[in-house]
């Protein structure tokens, strides 16, 4: 730890600075180290889901296998689901969001750069503390209706990896009664909704800032139509996450709530209504569905006229399908449900909702079809991913409309069909876009190349791994394989397809580890990217590589969408680009300024409190699954008051203290430590 | 390194060819008892006939779609000459836009028609189709007949050629009933009724499973459908309707019929005998396992979901019997440690019982 000044002691600490090492990170309000963190992060548990993953695939390999217990495959499934949509796909979406919404629109930072910090930390204690649950979690038989309760072998029956099931087991989705008091008992999925709980915190409070830093930061002339479509992309999210997440707070409340103190909102023998959770869920769920997709679908956006040299096709048309898709996306929750035995009404209103969906989302790929075309496609490998993206996609969009067809989805639903249509949608949608977004911002954030031949290794084992494990599984489905399912029987004929199935998923895995080794490597060992590797068009790119702490030396001036593009081109008679003379020099001074700022820039402080806040949440709600025991009830108080503390230290001490250094000397801090 | 691409697309259409030719030997030798494509009857017939229509019209747009990319990645790639023409900068188009706009809209709203349509018809039953009560457990269905009296359990006996409607309801958490050769699936829900309509045009046997997540044993929670000539249901019914014959000392299946009242198994097991005094001696309300009067005459048992492939009906039995949670987890049958005398009589006893 370096402290490179005295500061005033203006309220509970003495303030933070250190401008490198641990205390750095930890302490840091900046969007850029903020965004870092959450991408480690969820990479870390995209890994963590993997590894989930193979051991399900390698359980179905085979017919009646007997490789994992039942216990452990349905914590396995569980935690799958739970960990790729809400501690990878979210929180790695955030990390582009954070790292770039500030830089698209021109800006220093986010609106509440400590509120960052904070949504950050909820969501790094969130995930700490539900997978806390392998180690703290119970999970046991259930109690039937009548108070008998359920009988497991020793050991937990035929299988292994035991151990595994003391975790969430009743499904990410948590359909009640399965996931209640009675069928579920045990805490672990007390650590399911109470650590959702946590996770959704960090996500509604993000979404707030984003909001704010959207409408308010953005440079001077960024008309909001002049915005990138992945900012645009984002605020739909932000939106999405504003509107969805209390929903599901209140869910996650009453579920907690029936486990603990026995309301049983849920319950039918409390006079509870099972479908009740499961509008709510999915009244949350599918808005989150496009809270997953979105991001990436901002990513695909940006990608794809870099490297075909053209403006994004339709820019209009492409925003507004996406704002759209974030309307309806609302109207569309039964379409989960539509053999739960909702009336024909619903069901064919929901039918037709979700089929009006297909309209912005058509909308999307033709216009992305309509930039390619024309264009000078430069295969890149974060264009490989976004064409990737484009062509899979296409297909989850397809067999999602085989579901709007109601009575089709009756055959369909709940069975490996629509687990193949979610992870075309998911993986080949949201996981090719976030890797197309990782390799074409990679030399933002290290200033190095990322190794192209290592990165089209990885493109090409994933498209195939890929598609040899999740293409299958149509026909699995179809053939009438149910999900969430530990065994099947060798007569139903659906294992020589599980078996392809299980391999795809290891070629997945392999090329997950090419991708690694390029990363580490090419940080350390990359080609210097240098100013502007792409010829871009958008604002993060007017700024030197890696980004300056405090992004902008000179806050730009916006008079075009893709301004940064016109500063280097013009247009001939015929609308072709012509490179104009002078964007050398123009490239040159924007390089400048980056790095020399002409005047002294004032940065917002580092801070402890957001840490020291989102620490007092998991030790409550550690407390509320142990309440009725008196360290549980100890613990809640104990992180009220850490929460509380932070609050009060949080709100007396200012945003910035006064400046009473020159800027120059921070800018040579900042590089020392980078 | 020309050549060696060469090569490399040469493997690849090999591996390609030699993958596509793999596959579809594998659709064609699989015998898939739980298959969408061969529907048995009018509900699900009507349910394949919407899948296709969808499936070719979202084919041809997935041609389209994916043809466009893959000419494009020929025509428009960027083969890195520095004299290349930089592209028109084109913003949009309207007319296109619209058209894509459009006809999307259309083309779903073609569809709609039919869907809409299905919904209602195929939801719900007709009041006058013979009812079949489905109560869902962890992890078995009960079948119950109210017209005929009737208590069974995992295997559905209907008679073909008529619509059946199943009036569900579930005795614990969420099920969801399929008989992919029937209909699609509805969910039993604790506390609520649902229905589905079933019809075979001919008699058979169809594979079925609990799809919606149920809990531990959730994989293992199966059923059949049996769909009987009208005049071999009626024989059926009337056999279901006799009660089992109560053992009397001296006869083989007198030990085992002594397992089953001692060692417990009665507490949550219905048997209706012809001597009354020994008749639902646990009212029925109160009992959480199949009922075992006819437990010989269903050709599966254990939720369906044994005897497995190439495991005779013995053995198997005998295997349940032994430690029922050690292949059912969570069980609520629990492992009585029984003898091996014991579980051969109780054997007899419960071949006796057809």
């Amino acid at each position: 730890m370096t402290v490179t000044a005295e500061r005033p002691r203006t309220t509970i600490f003495k303030r933070p600075s250190s401008a490198y090492g641990i205390w750095s990170w930890l302490t840091t309000v900046d969007h850029k180290k903020i965004g870092i963190m959450y991408g480690y992060a969820a990479f870390s548990f995209f890994i963590i889901g993997g590894l989930e993953a193979l051991l399900l695939r390698v359980q179905l390999a085979q017919a009646n296998a007997e490789f994992l217990t039942a216990g452990a495959y349905n914590a396995l499934f569980t935690m799958h689901a739970t960990t790729m949509i809400f501690l990878f796909i979210m929180p790695a979406s955030a990390a582009f969001m954070n790292y770039l919404i500030p830089l698209m629109i021109g800006a220093r930072d986010v609106a509440f750069p400590r509120l960052n910090a904070l949504s950050w930390w909820i969501f790094f204690f969130g995930g700490i503390f539900l997978y806390s649950t392998f180690v703290f979690g119970t999970s046991v038989a259930p109690v039937g209706p009548d108070g008998i309760s359920g009988n497991l072998a020793a050991g937990g029956g035929p299988g292994s990896f035991n151990w595994l099931a003391a975790s969430p087991d009743g499904g990410w989705f948590a359909y009640q009664p399965n996931a209640g008091p009675f069928y579920s008992p045990g805490t672990a999925m007390d650590y399911w909704a109470l650590g959702l709980q946590i996770i959704g915190l960090a996500s509604l409070v993000s979404a707030v800032n984003f909001i704010v830093t959207i409408f308010n930061m953005r440079a001077k002339g960024m008309r909001l139509l002049r915005m990138p479509v992945f900012v645009w992309m984002s605020t739909v999210v932000a939106f999405l996450l504003l509107f969805s997440i209390p929903i599901i707070a209140v869910a996650l409340f009453m579920v907690t709530f029936d486990r603990q103190f026995g309301t049983l909102f849920f319950a039918p023998v409390g006079g509870g209504d099972p479908i009740l959770w499961q509008h709510l869920f999915w009244l949350f769920g599918h808005p989150e569905v496009y809270i997953l997709i979105l991001p990436a679908m901002g990513i695909v956006s940006e990608v794809l006229p870099v490297f075909s040299r053209k403006p994004l096709f339709g820019y209009s048309a492409v925003v507004f399908a996406g704002a759209a898709i974030g309307f309806l996306g609302f109207g569309v929750w039964a379409h989960h449900m539509l053999a739960s035995g909702i009336t024909p009404v619903a069901q064919a209103a929901f039918g037709l909702a979700t089929m009006t969906i297909a309209i912005p989302t058509g909308i999307k790929i033709f216009n992305w079809l309509g930039t390619m075309w024309g264009g000078r496609l430069r295969m890149t490998t974060p264009m490989l991913f976004a064409v990737g993206f484009i062509a899979m996609f296409t297909i989850g969009g397809l067999s999602g409309v085989t579901h709007a067809v109601v009575p089709s989805d009756w055959q369909q639903t709940d069975t490996y069909y629509i687990v193949a249509h979610l992870h075309y949608v998911l993986f080949g949608g949201s996981v090719f876009g976030l890797f197309a977004g990782l390799y074409y911002w990679f030399p933002k954030l290290t200033g190095k190349m990322m190794n192209s031949k290592l990165g089209k290794t990885h493109f090409w084992l994933m498209f195939i791994g890929f598609n040899i494990t999740f293409a299958p599984m149509h026909w699995l489905g179809l053939q009438g394989m149910v999900r969430r399912t530990w065994k099947y029987a060798p007569e139903t004929g659906l294992e020589p397809w599980n078996v392809v199935v299980t391999i795809g998923a290891f070629i997945i895995a392999l090329s997950v580890a090419v991708f690694m080794y390029n990363w580490f490597h090419s940080r350390r060992h990359g080609v210097d990217s240098g100013f502007d590797p792409w010829d871009a068009r958008t604002l993060e790119w007017a700024i030197p590589n890696p980004t300056p702490e405090y992004n902008f030396g000179v806050s730009p001036v916006i008079s075009k969408l893709d301004h940064f593009w016109h500063l280097k081109y013009d247009q001939d008679d015929e609308g072709r680009a012509v490179r104009k003379d002078d964007a050398d020099q123009i490239i040159a001074e924007l390089e400048h300024v980056g790095l020399n700022p002409p005047e002294p820039i004032h940065l917002p402080n580092p801070s402890y409190f957001p840490l020291l806040m989102a620490a007092g949440f998991p030790l409550m709600f550690y407390g509320i699954i142990y309440h009725t025991t008196a360290w549980g009830k100890a613990l809640i108080v104990i992180g009220a008051m850490v929460a509380l503390t932070a609050v009060i230290g949080w709100a007396m001490e200012p945003v910035e203290e006064p400046h009473d250094e020159p800027s120059e000397e921070r800018a040579e801090e900042v590089e020392a430590g980078v | 390194m020309a050549r060696s691409r060469h090569r490399l697309s040469r493997l690849t259409a090999l591996v390609g060819t030699t993958a596509f030719l793999a596959s579809c030997s594998l659709i064609e030798i699989q015998d898939a008892p739980m298959t969408t494509f061969e529907p048995a009857g009018p509900n699900a017939e009507r349910l394949d006939g919407l899948f296709w229509m969808v499936f070719w019209i979202a084919t041809v747009v997935f041609v389209l779609v994916i043809g466009a990319i893959v000419v494009m990645l020929f025509v428009f790639r960027d083969r890195g000459k520095n004299d290349a023409e930089e592209p028109k900068q084109i913003h949009g188009h309207t007319r296109l836009e619209v058209a894509w706009t459009v006809i999307p809209a259309l083309i779903l709203a073609a569809i709609s028609v039919p869907t809409v349509s299905a919904v209602f018809e195929l939801t719900g039953c007709d009041s006058d189709s013979m009812k079949v009560e489905v109560v869902g457990h962890q992890w078995w269905f009960e079948y119950h007949y109210p017209a005929q009296g009737i208590d069974t359990a995992n295997v559905m006996v209907i008679p073909a050629g008529q619509e059946i409607c199943a009036v569900m309801t579930s005795d614990d958490v969420l099920h969801n009933f399929w008989i992919p050769a029937l209909h699609g699936k509805r969910y039993l829900v604790p506390g609520q009724v649902t229905l589905l309509r079933l019809e075979s045009y001919e008699p058979g046997e169809f594979w079925g499973q609990c799809a919606e997540f149920c809990g531990l044993s959730h994989s293992l929670m199966r059923a059949r459908v049996l769909a009987m000539e009208p005049s071999d249901f009626e024989a059926w019914v009337a056999d279901q309707q006799k009660p089992a014959a109560l053992p009397v000392e001296g006869m083989p299946e007198y030990d085992g019929y002594q397992v089953f009242t001692n060692k417990g198994c009665i507490q949550c097991h219905t048997v209706r005998f012809d001597d009354d005094s020994a008749s639902n001696i646990i009212q029925r309300e109160d009992f959480n396992g199949p009922d075992l009067t006819h437990f010989a005459s269903r050709t599966v048992f254990a939720g369906a979901s044994l005897p497995e492939e190439g495991e005779s009906y013995d053995a198997a039995l005998k295997k349940w019997l032994a430690d029922p949670p050690n292949v059912k987890p969570g069980s609520f049958m629990p492992n009585l440690a029984l003898t091996e005398q014991e579980i051969d009589d109780l054997i007899v006893w419960l071949g006796s019982n057809k």
